[in-house]
């Protein structure tokens, strides 16, 4: 089997991807929930008939045109390592890491479109883009859904939608979704309220891995919760005007922050900056927690001449997949902090401390 | 968010448990969470932590319901509380009465509105035109406008051909 690691591009080449707004929008998603007419559910399915499923859906989806410079393979054959690491890409979902024989994978190249086959369905399709781009993202993943329903029989209930393992998924199948950096919301103590209204317009607010996860580096999901009673474009609509107004709470904290406390923000960017270029031993929680504010800094000009995607790469590759990947043996714990604090400490070489206003 | 037991450290744990037809969602800490020995969701019943042991039983009112299996697959409601999720598309039917109340409080609307399969956007098209005549047929039926009636007939009888054909021909 091809490697995963080798095939996918380089992190560096990952991170220097734009798009609009993506200071704060890290990236959008769309995913959309398919099963087939004949078959029972992944997780209630037996072995046999999960592979039989894999079998029919996995040379259906990499022989679309838009997948022509992908990568297919069951799960089983990833070892735990390379799961890890579709994870720490936001690939693949944490339950799908799980899974072995009878699930599949089908990725692009460019990682525009990542396809998870009996996952808690037997078709989770995600289409993927930099920055604010969740319309563009909902274009290509609709383009890739109807070509695919050429080849498929999908399981669709005239009053229902798309009948999907969970109710929750149920009618359009839809999951819309950015990954936002708020950094500024959280130091003005602003990120619960906004958290709770975001709720109360039905939708999701979660952590960096989604469902059940922290918000580490203040990295937050937004996402729909309702898929059923309202079509995907009002949907995509809904999160459109959400966002955007988070966007600009965002925005407004950072600004009043820089009038009415610019000490407490240089002293985050500046401690954040002091422990990252002069650690020993770190670990990946920290590291992405003051990742955040080095981030901030950047957006915020106290770094010229660095570039975000510097930072955003340092995100990536100092997550234990991509850490371990690096080298060859199994590090410890222990050993991979040290060989974080190393490679930070290295990378940041040529950034100069932060520019005091 | 704090956890909703010891109501001071934030809650890292998450849990939503659908229970009939109600959707009940926990916010723990990761220390409460262990001391009420959650580490997996799909063994225990929230009510019990909520309510104390025992009460998961006295929730489920269709206690009788819970021996319907699905005929295609054989999944049961038991399944279903334990998962959260069915057994095949056909659990839908299967279980259509008990779903319909938990879908009204977990979504927008209980009818799909958006994108259709192009092969089925036609019968779902005439399905719904063919609901709205019996519906008026009915009407007009009750106000004895026999002529409405007749030509109403007609028009469902010629839908119906329609859609036979197609059906053939497909």
């Amino acid at each position: 089997m091809k490697d995963i690691h080798q095939f996918l591009c380089t992190p560096a080449e990952s991170t220097h991807r734009h798009g609009p707004h993506d200071r704060i929008v890290m990236s959008s998603r769309v995913r959309l929930a398919r099963n087939l007419r004949d078959a029972a559910f992944p997780g209630w399915a037996k072995k046999p008939e999960r592979v039989r499923i894999l079998d029919i859906i996995l040379p259906a989806v990499s022989s679309l045109p838009a997948m022509a410079d992908s990568f297919s393979e069951a799960m089983d054959n990833f070892s735990a390592l390379d799961k890890q690491l579709l994870v720490e890409r936001h690939l693949i979902s944490r339950e799908h890491a799980a899974k072995s024989v009878g699930s599949g994978l089908v990725v692009d190249r460019a990682e525009t479109f990542c396809v998870m086959i009996n996952e808690e369905d037997h078709l989770r399709m995600q289409a993927l883009r930099p920055g604010f781009q969740i319309r563009e993202a909902w274009t290509a993943i609709d383009q890739l859904d109807s070509a695919l329903e050429k080849k498929l029989n999908y399981a669709f209930d005239n009053e229902l939608g798309y009948l999907t393992a969970c109710p929750t998924n149920l009618g359009t199948g839809i999951r819309v979704s950015a990954m936002l950096h708020l950094p500024g919301l959280v130091l003005a103590e602003q990120i619960n309220p906004i958290v709770q209204a975001v709720n109360k317009l039905g939708l999701a607010v979660r952590g960096l891995y989604g469902e059940g996860t922290e918000a580490l580096g203040n990295v937050f999901q937004v996402s729909n919760q309702m898929t059923l009673g309202e079509s995907e474009i009002a949907i995509v609509e809904r999160l459109e005007k959400v966002l955007g107004q988070i966007i600009e709470h965002e925005e407004n904290a950072r600004q009043s922050l820089l009038e009415k406390k610019p000490k407490v923000i240089f002293n985050h960017i500046g401690r954040a900056y002091g422990i990252l270029a002069n650690s020993h031993l770190i670990s990946s929680k920290e590291t992405m927690n003051q990742l955040s504010f080095l981030r901030l800094g950047v957006d915020l000009d106290l770094f010229p001449g660095t570039n975000r995607a510097l930072v955003d790469e340092l995100f990536l590759i100092t997550q234990p997949a991509h850490l371990q990947k690096q080298v060859a043996d199994k590090l410890s714990a222990e050993e991979r902090d040290q060989l974080r604090a190393d490679m930070v400490r290295e990378r940041l070489k040529t950034v100069g401390r932060p520019a005091t206003k | 968010m704090q956890c909703c037991v010891c109501k001071e450290k934030p809650a890292t744990v998450h849990l939503t448990q659908i229970v009939g037809e109600k959707m009940q969602k926990l916010d723990l800490c990761e220390d409460c969470a262990k001391a009420k020995g959650i580490n997996d969701p799909t063994s225990f019943a929230m009510a019990d932590l909520m309510l104390g042991l025992g009460a998961s039983q006295e929730l489920d009112p269709t206690a009788g319901a819970a021996q319907i299996k699905c005929p295609r697959c054989g999944f049961s409601q038991a399944d279903f509380k334990k998962s959260g999720r069915l057994g095949c598309p056909d659990c839908y039917q299967t279980f259509a009465e008990g779903l319909a109340g938990l879908l009204k409080t977990m979504h927008k609307g209980t009818r799909h509105v958006g994108k259709t399969p192009e092969a089925l956007r036609k019968s779902r098209e005439t399905g719904d035109r063919l609901k709205q005549l019996q519906k008026k047929l009915t009407k007009a039926i009750a106000t004895e406008d026999f002529e409405q009636a007749a030509q109403l007939r007609d028009e469902i009888k010629l839908l119906t051909a329609g859609s036979a054909v197609a059906a053939k021909a497909h």
